[in-house]
């Protein structure tokens, strides 16, 4: 640990990327990581996370803009920085002929750490690959050679780690298996940036939660404050005739139709004290619309994913 | 300096050289043989001595640095081409490694294994015919100097590929051509005047005539042109795989 534990671990500073074929991958990115946290970078495919993994931990040059990683810059004082960081790619990359035993040693190594049979022993039990340590890589299940992945990363103790789309093609049992891990390294004090498909897993897991959408970060907020700010309740009314078009006279409402007319769904804030519910049930009755059955719902963080990234820029809190 | 880095490197290509031994080993003492028997035996024993060294021992030199060269060139091109195939360089870019330490792990085991393999060749060529070495160290000095230098070549040729058709192509129509071009079979003064001012442009002659020389005293062209030529090579692939690490040319986006 460097000697102020408050900074941020990761800063990164208007980090801009222009691929090769004018293709802008990343925007003016700031952000900055805390330390010792689970923070979860979403967005959908395409929007730059593994681009600014990459650039973070070195494989790929940014354009512009600065990153300091465990207080170094990573272009100027690189071996500092990438010694700090872990990662563990979304493709399986591994080399098919060596052994499990033999691919984490090399990664400890090449990270400039001295030789530590135990430590690597503990992760490879930790990681249920010890009876596997003999084994060639390409003998491997999927999820096995994700876990190699995983023990290669941590090889080298490393501060920071990066888990980009961990669970993508992994076994249920598997991702709890991980999801412990990454709690209890978390305990230990490492810092964890992961990417995932899976919202709910972010919602689960995550301390922060940052939206990146077109290169652009638009969102980065504590969790909790994030689906409170975000999170929207929804009242769906179905309707005992259903109707082509909401009548003028209910356009102050936030509301909108769906199964062809059959049901309305009205969405009101989560914040304000007076949802408007009895308001809008009075107003129905007046236009004579009537509904047979009614029922609530809240929005979960893949609601709010989906609404952040489907929105304009200039409408988002 | 991360001496971790280079080691796991090193022994990461060392390790998959010894994993396929019997075919690293087995071809090129299999080719070298037939060479010594077809030029050697066969068609040596109808030619005449080239200054005073019978034919086949003149021939064993350029035999040796026949292998040196092709083996330095394929075991590095593919030692770095690898990664980048199967997706593994990731590992390497986001390491606290520098290019140097990158080139000395990779090169140094390219360099160990055709050196290794130069020697396997000499042993070889005492079955089939008696030489004297005049210069034993300058002979190591050649081996090793010609090794690093064309295992740089490689490792700039398996950079610079992105197909398996790539990484061939210049072994085949470039370094083939030369190494047969470059005195290997012949002295070049057996040549009309003007392919051999031709063949001063080859930088293999200068390889294999000052490997000769550290055999049986005798060159094509004085042995301090050759250091100076080889040497000369080695500066020109180090400042191009310098470029390339700087520029992040092929490897880091």
């Amino acid at each position: 640990m460097t000697a102020n534990s408050t900074a941020p671990i990761i800063s990164a500073r208007g980090v801009n990327k222009t691929y090769a074929g004018g293709f802008q991958a990343l925007k003016n990115i700031d952000l900055d990581i805390k330390r010792g946290e689970i923070f979860a970078l979403l967005g959908p495919n395409g929007a730059g996370k593994t681009t600014l993994i990459s650039i973070i931990c070195g494989i790929v040059n940014a354009s512009a803009g600065s990153i300091v990683a465990d207080g170094h810059d990573i272009a100027r004082n690189y071996r500092a920085a990438r010694a700090a960081i872990g990662l563990v790619p979304q493709e399986l990359h591994t080399d098919a002929f060596e052994s499990v035993w033999a691919t984490v040693t090399f990664s400890r190594g090449l990270f400039g750490k001295p030789p530590n049979p135990a430590y690597l022993e503990k992760i490879l039990r930790d990681l249920s690959l010890w009876d596997k340590r003999g084994e060639k890589i390409l003998a491997l299940s999927g999820g096995m050679k994700r876990r190699v992945l995983i023990a290669k990363a941590l090889s080298h103790e490393p501060s920071i780690l990066f888990l980009d789309e961990p669970s993508a093609g992994v076994d249920v049992e598997l991702r709890h298996d991980m999801w412990r891990m990454v709690r209890a390294l978390r305990a230990q004090g490492t810092t964890i940036i992961l990417t995932t498909h899976y919202i709910e897993e972010a919602e689960d897991m995550a301390d922060r939660i940052g939206v990146i959408n077109k290169g652009e970060l638009i969102v980065v907020e504590d969790k909790e404050v994030l689906m409170r700010k975000l999170g929207k309740k929804q009242l769906a009314l179905t309707l005992r005739q259903p109707i082509a078009h909401i009548p003028d006279t209910l356009k102050t409402w936030s509301l909108a139709l769906a199964d062809a007319g059959q049901t309305l769904v009205y969405s009101f804030d989560t914040r304000t004290e007076e949802t408007g519910i009895a308001e809008l049930l009075r107003a129905l009755g007046e236009q004579g619309i009537e509904f047979k059955d009614l029922r609530s719902s809240e929005s979960s963080l893949e609601d709010i994913f989906v609404s952040l990234v489907h929105q304009p820029k200039e409408t988002q809190a | 300096m991360n001496f971790y880095g280079i080691r796991a490197i090193y022994h990461f290509e060392m390790a998959r050289t010894f994993r396929t031994l019997a075919e690293s080993v087995a071809a090129p003492v299999l080719t070298t043989s037939l060479y010594f028997i077809v030029f050697g035996k066969a068609i040596g024993s109808r030619m005449g001595d080239i200054d005073s060294v019978s034919y086949g021992a003149f021939i064993i030199p350029g035999l040796v640095m026949l292998s040196l060269l092709n083996e330095s060139i394929s075991n590095a091109s593919f030692g770095i081409y690898m990664p980048k195939w199967a997706g593994t360089i990731y590992e390497l870019l986001s390491a606290p490694v520098s290019w140097i330490e990158v080139l000395v792990g990779y090169v140094g085991a390219a360099a160990t294994k055709s050196v290794m393999l130069g020697l396997l060749i000499l042993g070889t060529a005492r079955f089939f015919v008696p030489y004297q070495i005049a210069h034993p160290a300058c002979m190591i000095g050649f081996l090793l100097l010609t090794a690093v230098t064309f295992s740089l070549f490689g490792f700039i040729i398996g950079l610079w590929a992105d197909s398996f058709q790539k990484l061939q192509v210049i072994p085949m129509l470039v370094v083939t051509p030369l190494t047969f071009l470059g005195g290997a079979f012949y002295s070049i003064n057996m040549l009309p005047p003007l392919w051999q001012q031709i063949s001063l442009f080859n930088p293999v002659v200068y390889l294999i005539s000052g490997f000769r020389w550290s055999f049986y005293g005798v060159a094509d062209v004085d042995v301090a042109v050759s250091v100076g030529m080889t040497f000369g090579f080695l500066i020109v692939c180090l400042t191009f795989v310098w470029w390339v690490f700087k520029s992040g040319y092929k490897i880091r986006r």
